[in-house]
């Protein structure tokens, strides 16, 4: 059971906290999504990253503050690397670390 | 009568003034306070305890603790029995009932035993080989090999204990209370840590609780535990948890443990108590100082009933007195069993002899035994053990200069008791859990804890590292503490490590994997390696001749491993064996990850009180008593009792809502709507906010007035609906369905936060702050009118899709005038210590109007007349707004909006999707299956081509007939063309119309 | 020729104290370069160099396997087998498997179990009652064998569920799949392996894949841990791993790679004779022939290649389980572990070709692969050898996420199985 820092209120259970999925998606704006591709939009619905390694993901504290924030957590040894607020550049991490 | 024949007269932790009955068998047996079910049925002198999984082999007790493969017993009668508990485990009580399992009709007499006989086919693995013929015989073969497998019975009447959950959290978590553990707790319990130290058996003290001879800080080892107990039980930021077991290490340092809080007291005396209780711990330390578990040797017939661990004899002998006047022979490859023969030569065994592997060995433990006129012979191997139900002796034999096989003079001893060491095992699977790797150990001939896992704060110390001397134990335990302590900030005194006076040294074990006998392995007598899953050497050698030798292979094609000990004595054998049969380190056959649990734990600890109704919480709104005190029958909708009809006495389903529909679109009906979704917004973004959450636009919503709306999700496929009214210029009220409530919050807060973050809007979920009712029909207004003084309800004033704020029978509402049935419709909106009042008040004002309380049913009844959808039942998330003729709500001013793009893919923009149209059946009183599949052209038998299926289907008391809406392929396009529903045996025809049964023109909505 | 299994043989053999049994498969050094490459050595990737073999005569393939056979999803499933999905497209698919199932151990002369003890997916409320109709219905047409059960029916067949209306769920009713049921996991893989390797499959354990070499967007052969080795045409087939073996190749998919736990309780005597699965509460669970019961649950919602999940979604199902059958909370856990599964945003697998020449794959099957094995490597032999989509795999192509033709199977796949 992870051990998640929510930025906001600290250290809590992980059943404290809904999931996200992959972060720093944006979403395009109609200007550019009119000119977009079928096959473009789908690489924004659907394509994902999915590393075997760090992951940039979303959290919300769903049972607490009810904020979303990012995370990098490594996907094999589950290692919370960094919480960071919403809206912040993913922070420097060597994504090849196994 | 409470002779014990094997019980020492004196010495062990048991208490003689408290003699416990119990029976096992059927037959009555004594023990004392202090014993575990194995140690008093060997006080007894019973050594067949069990039969084996496969063979039905007879079996004794081979160890002393959690690794157990053989005395496995039913506990317990009738709703409390319990099946496959170690009897190693068992502590006894007053009254214990104990069978044998897995053998008919007796222990002794053991029918299943006829496959020892067959044995000889049914090698591992046997039955991917058979069973294929003739083709689909197998299930008649399973049904027999079920029968055969299986070990105990289950209860099959409900559970009537009671179990306990809690979480925790510490600075050290500290699992295993031997001589490592409890120097653990010693340094940093001095130091104000917060420290919770765990053990699985009923007393802390571990190892030094099975010492004769050895002294700690000057003290005999039990009166050195019983000092350090009472140092840390006197220290109040320490919690002492015996008889728990840690079962799981997950991520993030969380533990998971086990209490047996009553099983001890027995069935009866525990019944106001949890029986056993689920701890949840978050430690900023783990310690793990589980010790090592023995191996046993694998030779000829290990198995046979009075082959035992030589530390399990030890601690019989030692801690229970219960070894009395047997007569012992000891296998060994290491000097530790020495010690086994030195304290039961004392506890009144007669050890006639050491067989030693080794051709030398000089250890000052085997010197010491030598003194003690102990026999020992060097060089030797166990090559046979005689006796089927018990031990009757031993053939030994000299091993040839390679070891690898035996020379021909064979001497027999006599003995009921044969015992082995074939070295240690540190306990790794907390560690393992982890996913942290380990590594193999030359010197100790193990696996030993490699790197801990980032992200993962723990140390293992002790026996479970692989350091097994006592001195070196307490020092590491000692280390550990201030360390751990001091790392987390407490600067308090951890006081002197524990001192033993002199240890002996011990020289090196000498890996024996297979011990010899005289005949070639699976050709004489059976060398066992998992004990309960009968998987012998021969076994191996078979999964390594066919392939199966990766670990995983081996464990899966042999079973080995996979009985309910986990394999804790016999995966590190089996691994060295299939490593020697491949010619390589053992370390590169591979390790097995070990799962958790630890050991096994009961189901219902997980769920703790959350049974019942506490298993998910029921959600009742305000009006809930009326409702029942009124004959509603309830209809589940997700956490919701939602009133389904209200049946009067005599009445059907049918009649009762074919009641409530009618009087809905005649008089003044009443139904409970509190469970709709309700969202308060606000902020001078909010308007903004709808306009990208709903496809039709907000901005020029007017205060007062209500708008219904329609979200997609960003796939283009329909997610919620619901209607809004725009209270002020920067605040609305919105609801949702009563399923999508808290996905529609949560779905506003993300897109607000990740994505629109700058927008000032803000929400708040307001569901439980309304309680809804609604008024339907003609006579709705005439009943509001009676009970308001400050609520105009005329047209013009309250005209349809506003709201009014004022009073209702004396107290503060929100009146929305809007309508799921197509009827003039009043929502009456207030706080929920209101409802009951102001649902009486109407109730009474309105029964000369034969006011009618309407339940789901006749809501969605009254809702399909009109043909108006249900988010859930009409959509299924491939439905877009387009699907359901709902173009109209697509604004076409609006340049974005959620999952506009993605209405304009390829499939999306196809104009023959499925439609939602209206059914007809050809003959008015059928009424069709909601689910049915549809046809346009039926074939004698499937498979038929199916264009669609109906999602809601009623009789319409109002229509005189049934009505269903359906989707159907291009069904917009086919209205009028008669299609098919082929179900349940008959097929019934039905004629596509448009989705709309009733009022065609709304022209009831003014009333 | 291999030695044929069979009870004559196993007595002929124990005569000799089966000292005389063949590997079951060989471990050859990978060769140069082959027609076809299989990566991955599950049920999907062992049953697809079977089928290339048997059915379309390419024997020149080699299976790349990074650990042991069998060891990823195969050997970590709750072995459930069924077909009854809603949608025409999974509906076929899944039937083509369960046919394929219906005479496998004969096909492999290998007893892989197949115990068509039935499937029950039980129904708590009117809602999932509709729903429950409306997938029986479109089974019963797609000419698929499916029955709705009442729940005095479903109480004599699971004497041990609690069929009272006061339960916190309770069981409106239930559709049966007779046909549905379980099968021995390992077996499958060990048995298609052994057909492989008989009609001259080379399966080569412990060879990771490291890359691939592309030249004019063609595939030309895959780097591994030993060596570079050539392929004509490379089939992907490792579940949660997908994403990662797509990367190496250039391109993305719409994947994410989730935990998902199961677990087993100590063996009983028999006291489950079906499997029951409940999608609201999320359980489903039968025995063993060995006794044990078998659970599943639902996925964790984080990604993550550990194998490894987090206690909630256990403690969830667990607490569903003892609510349906309160008998069963005395017994008790005995192991627990996890699998990584790729799933589709539609809950359904994707067949087909990639953007890469030649390169074919086979992946998000989720929560539901092992079902399909044999289905899944029969159609995937088919699209390799032709170089065209098998007919039951078209609609399963990766451009259906660009068209937006997705078959949504999430009623079915709700519940983890």
């Amino acid at each position: 059971m992870f051990l998640i820092t929510c930025p906001y209120c600290g250290a809590r259970d992980e059943h404290e906290f809904g999931y996200g999925h992959e972060a720093h998606i944006v979403r395009p704006t109609p200007a550019e999504y009119e000119q977009m591709s079928d096959a473009e939009w789908a690489q924004y619905l659907f394509m994902r990253k999915n590393p075997k390694g760090v992951h940039f993901e979303r959290w919300v504290h769903t049972k607490g503050c009810r904020r979303w924030f990012n995370v990098a957590r490594h996907t094999v040894t589950h290692e919370i690397l960094a919480v960071y607020e919403m809206g912040k550049p993913a922070p420097q991490i060597d994504t090849e670390k196994k | 009568m409470t002779a014990q024949k094997n019980r020492l007269g004196q010495g062990g932790r048991i208490d003689r003034t408290k003699p416990l009955r119990f029976t096992f068998d059927g037959k009555i047996y004594y023990g004392y306070q202090g014993d575990t079910l194995a140690s008093a049925l060997l006080a007894n002198g019973v050594t067949l305890v069990g039969r084996s999984f496969k063979y039905h082999r007879p079996r004794g007790i081979l160890s002393a603790g959690a690794e157990e493969p053989n005395a496995l017993i039913q506990l317990g009668l009738g709703d409390r029995t319990e099946p496959n508990l170690r009897a190693t485990q068992i502590e006894l009580y007053d009254g214990l009932v104990a069978e044998s399992q897995n053998r008919w009709p007796s222990l002794t007499t053991d029918f299943g035993a006829a496959n020892s006989v067959i044995q000889k086919f049914i090698p591992s693995g046997f039955y991917y080989k058979t069973f294929m013929w003739p083709a689909k015989a197998w299930m008649f073969y399973e049904k027999f090999i079920r029968q055969a497998a299986g070990l105990g019975k289950g209860p099959t009447e409900q559970d009537p204990d009671r179990y306990d959950k809690l979480y925790a959290s510490c600075d050290l978590l500290i699992i295993g209370a031997g001589p490592s553990g409890l120097a653990t707790a010693l340094a940093a319990g001095r130091t104000g840590a917060r420290v919770i130290l765990v053990d699985e058996q009923q007393e802390l003290g571990g190892s030094l609780l099975s010492e004769r001879t050895a002294e700690i800080d000057g003290k005999a080892a039990a009166d050195w535990v019983a000092a350090a107990v009472a140092e840390l039980t006197a220290m109040p930021d320490v919690t002492l948890l015996s008889r728990t077991v840690a079962w799981a290490y997950y991520d993030h340092n969380s533990v998971s443990l086990m209490e047996r809080v009553t099983d001890h007291l027995g069935p009866v005396a525990g019944a106001n108590q949890p029986r056993q209780r689920l701890w949840r711990v978050r430690a900023k330390e783990v310690i793990l100082a589980t010790g090592a578990i023995e191996r046993p040797l694998v030779y000829s017939d290990n198995d046979r009933p009075g082959c035992m661990l030589a530390s399990a004899a030890r601690t019989y002998a030692n801690r229970y007195g219960s070894m009395r006047g047997q007569r012992a022979v000891i296998m060994t490859n290491n000097d530790g069993a020495y010690r086994t023969a030195l304290d039961l030569t004392d506890a009144g065994v007669t050890v006639f002899a050491v067989v030693d592997l080794r051709s030398n060995p000089q250890g000052e433990l085997v010197k010491a035994a030598r003194a003690k006129g102990i026999e020992i012979i060097a060089g030797h191997a166990i090559t046979g053990v005689k006796g089927k139900l018990a031990v009757t002796g031993v053939d030994v034999m000299p091993l040839t200069a390679d070891g690898k096989g035996v020379t021909s003079a064979s001497r027999h001893i006599h003995c009921d008791l044969v015992l082995s060491s074939g070295g240690w095992q540190p306990t790794v699977h907390l560690h393992s859990q982890t996913r942290a790797k380990v590594v193999w150990s030359d010197d100790i001939q193990a696996f030993v804890p490699g790197d801990k896992l980032p992200g993962q704060n723990n140390r293992s110390i002790g026996g479970a590292h692989g350091v097994f001397r006592l001195a070196d134990c307490l020092a590491e335990g000692h280390a550990a503490g201030s360390e751990g302590a001091a790392k987390l900030g407490f600067g308090g005194q951890s006081g002197q490590a524990p001192t033993v006076s002199d240890e002996p040294a011990e020289e090196a074990l000498l890996p024996v994997w297979i011990v010899p006998s005289d005949k070639p392995v699976g050709q004489g007598g059976k060398h066992f390696v998992d004990y309960q899953n009968d998987v012998t050497a021969a076994d191996v050698m078979l999964a390594h001749r066919e392939g199966y030798r990766s670990v995983e292979h081996l464990k899966r094609y042999t079973t080995m491993g996979m009985a309910t000990d986990q394999g804790k004595t016999s995966n590190v054998n089996a691994l060295a064996i299939m490593a020697g049969l491949r010619n390589v380190e053992i370390p590169s056959v591979g390790t097995t990850t070990f799962r958790p649990p630890y050991t096994p734990v009961t189901l219902g600890t997980f769920s703790g009180i959350d049974k019942g109704d506490f298993l998910d919480p029921i959600r009742k709104t305000a009006m809930h008593q009326w409702h029942e005190q009124h004959g509603a029958v309830f209809e589940c909708v997700g956490q919701w009792h939602r009133p389904y009809y209200y049946p009067k006495p005599g009445e059907s389903m049918h009649d009762a809502v074919n009641r409530e529909v009618k009087a809905a679109r005649t008089g003044v009906t009443i139904v409970d709507a509190t469970t709709l979704g309700k969202i308060d917004i606000q902020g001078p973004d909010a308007a903004w906010f709808l306009n990208m959450v709903y496809t039709n636009a907000w901005t020029k919503l007017e205060p007062g007035r209500c708008r219904y709306g329609l979200m997609l999700g960003e796939d283009g496929m329909v997610f919620d609906d619901g209607v809004t009214s725009r209270i002020s210029e920067n605040h609305f009220h919105m609801t949702t369905t009563t399923g999508g409530a808290p996905r529609v919050m949560s779905w506003l807060e993300e897109w607000h936060q990740c994505e629109w973050p700058d927008k000032k809007v803000y929400f708040t979920s307001v569901t439980e702050q309304w309680s809804v009712m609604a008024l339907n029909g003609p006579l709705s207004r005439k009943l509001l009118e009676e009970l308001t003084t400050d609520i105009p309800l005329d047209d013009d004033s309250f005209p349809f899709m506003s709201f009014k704020d004022g009073h209702l029978a004396g107290v503060p509402v929100r009146i929305f005038r809007i309508s799921f049935t197509g009827e003039l419709a009043f929502e009456v909106n207030c706080k929920p210590s209101h409802a009951l009042h102001i649902w009486r008040a109407l109730m009474q004002a309105g029964e000369k109007y034969d006011i009618t309380p309407y339940g789901t049913e006749a809501m969605h009844v009254l809702r399909a007349e009109k043909g108006f959808i249900i988010v859930g039942q009409e959509t299924d998330g491939t439905i877009t707004p387009y699907d359901l003729g709902m173009g109209w709500i697509m604004a076409k001013s609006k340049t974005d909006f959620l999952g506009r793009r993605s209405l304009t893919r390829e499939d999306t923009k196809r104009p023959d999707r499925k439609h939602l149209v209206g059914l007809l059946t050809d003959n008015p009183n059928e009424v069709l299956l909601e689910g049915g599949q549809i046809v346009a052209h039926v074939k004698d038998k499937p498979p038929m081509d199916m264009i669609g299926h109906v999602t809601s289907s009623y009789y319409s008391p109002n229509c005189n007939r049934s009505i269903a809406l359906a989707l159907v392929k291009n069904g917009r396009n086919r209205m009028g063309e008669t299609v098919y529903l082929p179900y349940e045996g008959k097929v019934i025809p039905a004629r596509i119309t448009e989705p709309k049964f009733f009022d065609l023109e709304g022209k009831r909505i003014n009333g | 020729m291999k030695q044929r299994y069979s009870i004559f043989s196993l007595v002929r053999n124990a005569l000799n104290y089966h000292a005389d049994w063949q590997e079951a498969w060989r471990s050859p050094d990978p060769k140069p370069a082959y027609d076809v490459i299989i990566i991955g050595g599950g049920g999907h990737g062992l049953a697809t160099a079977y089928y290339l073999a048997k059915e379309h005569g390419i024997t020149n393939v080699a299976i790349l396997e990074k650990g042991w056979i069998g060891g990823g999803n195969t050997g970590r499933n709750t072995t459930i087998v069924r077909s009854n999905y809603l949608w025409d497209e999974s509906a076929h698919l899944y039937e083509h498997a369960l046919k394929l199932w219906e005479g496998l151990s004969q096909d492999l002369n290998y007893n892989v179990m197949f115990s068509q003890r039935g499937i029950m997916n039980l129904a708590h409320t009117v809602h999932d009652m509709q729903a429950l109709r409306r997938r029986v219905y479109a089974i019963q047409l797609n000419g698929i064998d499916s029955e709705i059960l009442t729940p005095a029916q479903i109480k004599e067949l699971v004497p041990m569920l609690d069929c009272s209306p006061n339960a916190r769920y309770p069981i409106m009713g239930a559709s049966f799949q007779r046909r549905g049921g379980t099968a021995r996991h390992d077996a499958v893989a060990w048995g298609y392996a052994r057909g492989a390797d008989e009609r001259g499959v080379d399966i080569i354990q412990n060879c990771e894949v490291t890359g691939f070499k592309i030249v004019n967007g063609t595939v030309q052969g895959v780097e591994t841990t030993r060596g570079f080795i050539g392929a004509k045409k490379v089939g992907v087939v490792v579940a949660g791993h997908s994403g990662v073996i797509a990367g190496m190749a250039g391109f993305r998919l719409p994947l994410e790679s989730h935990p998902l736990q199961a677990l087993v309780s100590e063996p009983i005597k028999p006291i489950l004779d079906t499997v029951v699965m409940s999608p609201q509460v999320h359980v489903y669970v039968s025995q063993s022939d060995k006794g044990e019961l078998v659970l599943g649950a639902g996925i964790d919602a984080f990604n993550s290649y550990a194998q490894a999940g987090s206690p909630p979604i256990v403690e969830n199902q667990l607490n569903a389980l003892c609510d349906l059958f309160p008998a069963f909370s005395r017994l008790r856990m005995m192991r627990q572990w996890g699998g990584i599964v790729d799933t589709c945003p539609d809950a359904s697998p994707i067949i087909g070709k990639t953007p890469v020449q030649n390169l074919f794959i086979n992946c998000g099957w989720g929560t539901g692969g092992f079902k399909a094995t044999p289905g899944s490597g029969n159609v995937f032999a088919h699209t390799i050898a032709r170089g065209e989509p098998h007919p039951l795999a078209v609609p399963f192509a990766l451009e259906r996420f660009t068209t937006g033709y997705l078959i949504d199977e999430h009623g079915a796949a709700g519940v983890a199985h």
